[in-house]
């Protein structure tokens, strides 16, 4: 039978206009709700014909998912808000520029126009195998395809590996993770305050989705405190192409120094495994060390213990043990511009 | 309502994943539900026990007062094999229930435990104990007609005392090997497609239907080990069977039971009066089937 491409299945269209119908619905159509953001992922699987969802929550027409405050405790973000707003916004730009430079970094201007930070978080992984609909255990199947001799895993997880080695493709989420940003969430129980590492789960918790959100859950807004306001930030993304394209492995650092010793540090990278990765590791060794190219060279290094590389994708451990060192040891050279 | 989970493998073909995980509640259900009739059976409508003859004073009086049942080794499989049983059916099923968390690594140890213990059970059964005390012999299929007849209140002799192991545990034996071994051949086989220290991967070892029937197998002899895992605990637990669930706790049954449930002629048991003061291996063996 031929595959029917770019004809989306049908479903029902649910727009409402306020969290509180949003999560009405939500918790009213369970797992057979597919909540869109942006529409970028969603469309993907939606024109596919991978996922066939009876019916698709849009969230775009919910003012109070949108926008950019400021709070006595930092700044909250709307999960609607999209990524050229978060690129463009002064006070984002001024005391957070490590989430304007990683949001800059996604895709392209049209995307970002369209593209959100709740979703940009949220969104699949995109492992070709699993996004071309193949039964493989990401989908609630039984196999990994990437994970074999011929597996086409160039892409693929170098680190905490558990049956699918997918990798998450967010580069806003390592960024969040390194503000120590705290995701917010409508569930049945009420809201929820998660930590941005928690908010994200390898295949070892579930193995069919990247993130903790459950079916009638809603994130909200992302919270991102004051304590990593104009530290000395690092962003750095490593794609095929850099017009366009999802990141081969990304890092975020936020780093406080005082009289050349690192006081304080966050540092995450993404692209190595199902999940963002918080390297805590590295921040408990080098806390507290002189801020110079021995730290960064001892940082990168740590940062690679365990790592397990498959048939294609070995060169993601040097890249991985480099951009730690760079994020540690160059942070005073990379300056960004918008 | 179907009972497998199906998908499309990228040659184009139809291949069973594995089982619906509703299963997992029809498995439970079932369990909760046979416990609940045969409590209320025993409660409200069972009569006394009754066997074809007794056993003669002075027999009796040579039969210890603690009737060793379970040697230290035969005890220490058992534990060994509950543990690792129980801790394959929560890592197994309550990822599937709701209850998030890494359980692969703890399922594949377990599983691999499992799977020694059963390699050291068959051998140490086969040629350290007395084999053929846990299958069923001509005298069980005979008194098994017997009961059922009486059950229904037709005319019958009554049936003999039980050898080592009832009927029902022979037969409970027999369908714990049928689900326990195929759970433990599948599942050492799917050990392949998940990264252990034991081999290397090699998810193609076997073509997409092969792995989906293995898959299922092993769900179904999983789901059905749920329930016979609640039927065991469950008479475990009853009063009437406490002196058997001790037994496989402290080696030793007492005098009274043995000779209220057991015939010495098809259960011959040695003079000493505990595990500790057995004669020797020969005694051992004869008492002997785990």
């Amino acid at each position: 039978m031929a595959v029917i491409r770019d004809v989306m299945p049908a479903f029902d269209l649910l727009q409402p206009s306020s969290i509180v119908d949003a999560q009405k619905l939500l918790e009213q159509h369970g797992a057979d709700a597919w909540v869109m953001a942006g529409g970028l992922d969603s469309f993907d699987w939606l024109k596919d014909r991978i996922k066939k969802p009876k019916v698709v929550v849009d969230l775009s027409g919910i003012e109070e998912l949108k926008g950019i405050h400021a709070t006595s405790e930092g700044i909250e973000i709307g999960a609607m808000t999209t990524l050229t707003e978060i690129v463009n916004h002064p006070f984002i730009k001024q005391h957070y520029s490590l989430l304007a430079q990683s949001a800059e970094l996604v895709a392209s201007p049209q995307i970002r126009n369209q593209g959100t930070i709740g979703g940009n978080v949220s969104q699949d992984a995109r492992c070709w195998y699993y996004r071309a609909g193949w039964p493989c255990y990401r989908a609630g199947g039984n196999i990994c395809y990437a994970d074999t001799p011929e597996g086409r895993n160039r892409e693929h997880a170098i680190l905490h590996a558990d049956r699918c080695v997918a990798v998450n493709p967010s580069d806003t989420a390592p960024a969040l993770i390194a503000l120590d940003a705290k995701f917010v969430m409508r569930t049945a129980k009420g809201e929820r305050v998660w930590d941005a590492e928690d908010y994200f789960i390898g295949p070892e918790i579930d193995i069919t989705r990247l993130h903790i959100l459950q079916p009638g859950d809603l994130l909200t807004s992302v919270r991102i405190p004051s304590s990593w306001a104009n530290a000395q930030f690092y962003f750095e993304k490593v794609r095929d192409r850099n017009v366009w394209d999802f990141a081969l492995l990304n890092v975020a650092s936020a780093m406080v120094v005082s009289h050349g010793s690192i006081d304080r540090i966050r540092i995450a990278v993404n692209g190595a495994a199902a999940r963002p990765l918080r390297l805590k590791t590295v921040e408990d060794a080098v806390r507290g060390k002189p801020l110079n190219a021995v730290t960064a060279e001892m940082a990168g290094k740590l940062a690679v213990q365990g790592a397990v590389p498959l048939q294609f994708n070995a060169y993601k451990v040097p890249l991985m043990r480099n951009l730690v060192k760079r994020a540690i040891g160059g942070v005073v050279e990379a300056t960004w511009t918008s | 309502m179907d009972f497998l989970e199906w998908a499309t493998s990228p040659w184009g073909q139809r291949v069973p994943i594995h089982i619906a995980w509703f299963l997992i509640w029809v498995a439970a259900i079932a369990g909760l539900l046979f416990l609940m009739v045969h409590a209320s059976y025993v409660r409200y409508f069972a009569k006394a026990k009754e066997f074809a003859n007794s056993e003669s004073p002075l027999i009796a009086a040579r039969i210890p007062e603690h009737v060793p049942r379970h040697s230290l080794t035969a005890r220490l499989f058992h534990w060994i094999m509950a543990a690792s049983m129980f801790t394959l059916l929560f890592t197994a099923f309550l990822p599937k229930v709701g209850l998030q968390f890494d359980w692969v690594t703890y399922h594949w140890i377990a599983g691999s435990v499992l799977t020694v213990s059963i390699l050291f059970h068959i051998i140490h059964a086969s040629f350290f104990m007395d084999f053929w005390s846990i299958w069923p012999d001509r005298v069980d299929i005979r008194d098994a007609r017997r009961r059922i007849l009486r059950f229904f209140g037709k005319p019958a002799p009554p049936p003999e005392r039980f050898a080592k192991y009832p009927l029902e545990n022979k037969l409970y034996h027999g369908a714990i090997i049928a689900a326990g071994l195929s759970s433990i051949l599948t599942g050492v086989f799917m050990m392949f497609r998940v990264r252990t220290v034991f081999f290397p991967r090699n998810p193609y070892l076997f073509r997409d239907m092969t792995w989906g029937m293995m898959y299922v197998l092993h769900g179904l002899a999983g789901v059905g080990l749920i329930t016979l895992i609640l039927m065991h605990v469950y008479f475990g637990l009853r009063p009437e069977k406490r002196p058997i669930t001790k037994s496989m706790i402290f080696g030793w049954m007492s005098r009274d039971f043995y000779l209220e449930e057991h015939d010495p002629a098809r259960w011959p048991v040695g003079a000493s009066s505990s595990p500790s003061r057995l004669p020797g291996a020969k005694t051992e063996r004869l008492t002997d089937a785990g």
